[in-house]
């Protein structure tokens, strides 16, 4: 064994690891075994065992006092009607319209400010004030929705907040947020999207700055305008990771933001229609209704989708740009 | 002299002095945007109750209290016990989890280890897939019967294959195989190798993923919402969502003191802004000087090992 280790060549040619046995091969690879097992316990219990758990989603899910495994056993099995009765509920056509219209507006908006922001950050003459707005532009990211709910609500209160006293300083008629849904998909965008800004820009700034000088040269001898250097010597230069970053962005839509839809509308009952995702119904639906099987079938759904588009994305990536797909 | 001319290069690159100023308040106002929220929680966290009734939320109130924070440590029980859970599960949660990601990214990113492929793609597909909320809550509730337990706030997060991807691109681009092949011709351990070469040169990627998490670990509310009901468990922004209806469980076991005076006079509005700065200021505080280390992991983390 220490030979072995000793010269580097027989670790890639390997002819005699071959002939090891499976128990053999283990123990040679204890210290990398051991390294891997936290990790491997945790994959098992918090990722493969729930991927099976799924299964309840097939069934009418009775809780017994015999434990997990015995209720899954003991559960009548119901084919597909978990999910016929979530196709078929009204809300499945708002929930899919919110979580497919939300997301394909933020990833629209996010691509789009990330390189605005990212791009302009990139061009600007004074470091050190550049360096202050990156830092201030980060702090909402920092933040949980539990927090921000209240930034949101010290605005919107209808007899409190701040805008309705400028509305109404202004002469106007006082709106009452918190059951005007027409005011929501604005209100629900514009957050998620100033969120995430300033960790957004990130990385088009950085790709930005890491532009060769001499490109910008260049088009400058030929007489190019600021515009005209940002439009064919930045932009070229992000877009592909751009386009990279919008395709993996795909994989998501179906996925959203439970905090954004669940704390900041604070729970307003006028505002379900236009706050509902997949991830709010399923847990309205799993700790009001104590629906397992349904809940679990919508989840299931939403994860095989995601997974498909994931899948779809990655290899449009892949036709395009190998050496940035994920898999 | 290469520096000197790299800087004269950047200044004529820029926007010229009319679009840089544009685009300086341009992005001063957004910049202030992004900070105002906060010093307005500040400001009605001092404003005086009476003022908030009357008047309702306002930039600049005509009276300032520190009724808020007096009540507030008055009340300190609940509060202080929600700042304790939330450091339990910050600290414990972070160790666990930079602790757990790295060993599994240094042994997959070995070429010696046998099964590095196996690992990799064990952990990859967990990210192709989500198992969905409500499997994940009967496995945490039924089969490991975490319901009401500290560790339902710890365990769900205590890996990240996030961090491993990030840790093992740093592993596969700043420790160099070399540097390991020699430390093994001098009879190191494995364990040796790891502990007293691999360690010390990832610190770096150990801050960049121990910051991530710490900061999941300190915003987390979703898993007590899912498990945790007894008071003493509910952590910091739990308290935060619980209150925003309900400042009750805040004010409960002042009205089992029995002064119903002083329960009446409870500044509610105040005292809510005042915990919601409680659980803001230590990130306002401390992430301008971490923030470089998020940088650096967002794009680390973007290159494929």
């Amino acid at each position: 064994m220490k030979q072995e280790v000793a010269t580097p060549e027989n670790v890639s040619t390997t002819p005699q690891k071959k002939k090891e046995n499976f128990f053999q091969r283990l123990w040679a690879n204890r210290v990398f075994l051991m390294m891997v097992a936290p990790g491997t316990i945790f994959l098992i219990v918090f990722f493969y065992i729930p991927v099976l758990a799924n299964v309840v989603a097939f069934q009418d899910f009775q809780y017994s006092d015999q434990g997990f495994i015995y209720s899954i056993m003991h559960s009548p099995w119901v084919g597909l009607d978990n999910f016929k009765f979530f196709f078929k509920s009204a809300d499945f056509w708002i929930v899919l319209r919110n979580t497919v219209g939300y997301n394909l507006t933020f990833l629209l908006l996010n691509f789009f400010f990330a390189i605005f922001f990212g791009v302009v950050m990139s061009q600007l003459r004074n470091a050190r004030l550049l360096k202050v707005y990156q830092t201030l532009m980060l702090f909402p990211y920092f933040l949980s929705w539990a927090i921000l709910a209240y930034f949101v609500y010290a605005f919107l209160s209808s007899d409190k907040g701040i805008l309705n006293h400028i509305i109404q300083s202004f002469g106007g008629a006082p709106i009452d947020f918190y059951n005007s849904p027409w005011v929501w998909p604005f209100i629900i965008i514009f957050l998620g999207v100033w969120k995430g800004i300033g960790y957004n820009s990130i990385l088009y700034f950085a790709t930005a700055m890491g532009i060769d000088p001499a490109y910008y040269d260049a088009a400058m001898i030929d007489g190019a305008s600021k515009w005209q250097q940002i439009k064919n010597v930045t932009l070229p230069h992000i877009l592909p990771i751009a386009t990279l970053m919008l395709i993996l962005n795909i994989g998501g839509i179906f996925r959203s933001d439970f905090g954004l839809f669940y704390l900041i509308p604070r729970g307003s009952g006028s505002l379900i229609n236009v706050t509902q995702t997949f991830d709010t119904y399923i847990y309205r639906a799993l700790t009001t209704t104590n629906d397992i099987g349904m809940s679990t079938a919508a989840g299931l759904m939403q994860s095989v989708v995601g997974a498909l588009l994931i899948v779809v994305s990655n290899w449009i990536v892949r036709r395009k740009h190998p050496e940035s797909a994920l898999f | 002299m290469r520096k000197k001319k790299h800087i004269s290069a950047v200044e004529i690159r820029k926007f010229s002095a009319g679009t840089n100023l544009f685009f300086n308040i341009f992005l001063a106002i957004f910049a202030i945007s992004c900070i105002l929220p906060f010093f307005f929680i500040i400001i009605l966290s001092l404003t005086k109750e009476s003022d908030i009734t009357t008047y309702g939320y306002q930039f600049w109130p005509k009276h300032w209290a520190n009724t808020s924070y007096v009540y507030l440590a008055k009340m300190s029980h609940q509060v202080l016990t929600s700042l304790g859970v939330t450091v339990f599960i910050t600290i414990v949660g972070t160790v666990m989890n930079s602790l757990f990601s790295s060993t599994y990214a240094y042994a997959i990113s070995r070429r010696d280890f046998a099964y590095a492929k196996f690992f990799t793609i064990f952990a990859l597909i967990s990210m192709l897939f989500v198992p969905g909320m409500v499997p994940t809550y009967l496995i945490v509730t039924q089969m490991l019967g975490l319901q009401d337990n500290i560790w339902a706030l710890v365990l769900p997060m205590s890996f990240g294959v996030y961090n491993v991807l990030i840790m093992r691109s740093f592993f596969k681009t700043s420790i160099p195989e070399a540097i390991i092949e020699s430390a093994r011709i001098d009879g190191a351990s494995e364990m040796r190798i790891f502990r007293s070469i691999v360690v010390p040169l990832a610190i770096p990627g150990i801050a960049t993923i121990s910051l991530f998490t710490s900061l999941g670990y300190w915003n987390d509310w979703m898993n007590a919402l899912l498990y945790i009901n007894s008071d003493q468990l509910i952590p910091l922004q739990y308290l935060l969502v619980k209150i925003q209806n309900n400042i009750q469980v805040m004010t409960q076991q002042m009205q089992s003191g029995g002064s119903a005076i002083m329960t009446q006079n409870i500044p509610t509005e105040g005292m809510r802004f005042a915990v919601v700065v409680v659980a803001t200021l230590p990130i306002a505080l401390t992430y301008p000087f971490f923030q470089k280390y998020f940088v650096k992991g967002m794009t680390i983390g973007g290159v494929k090992g």
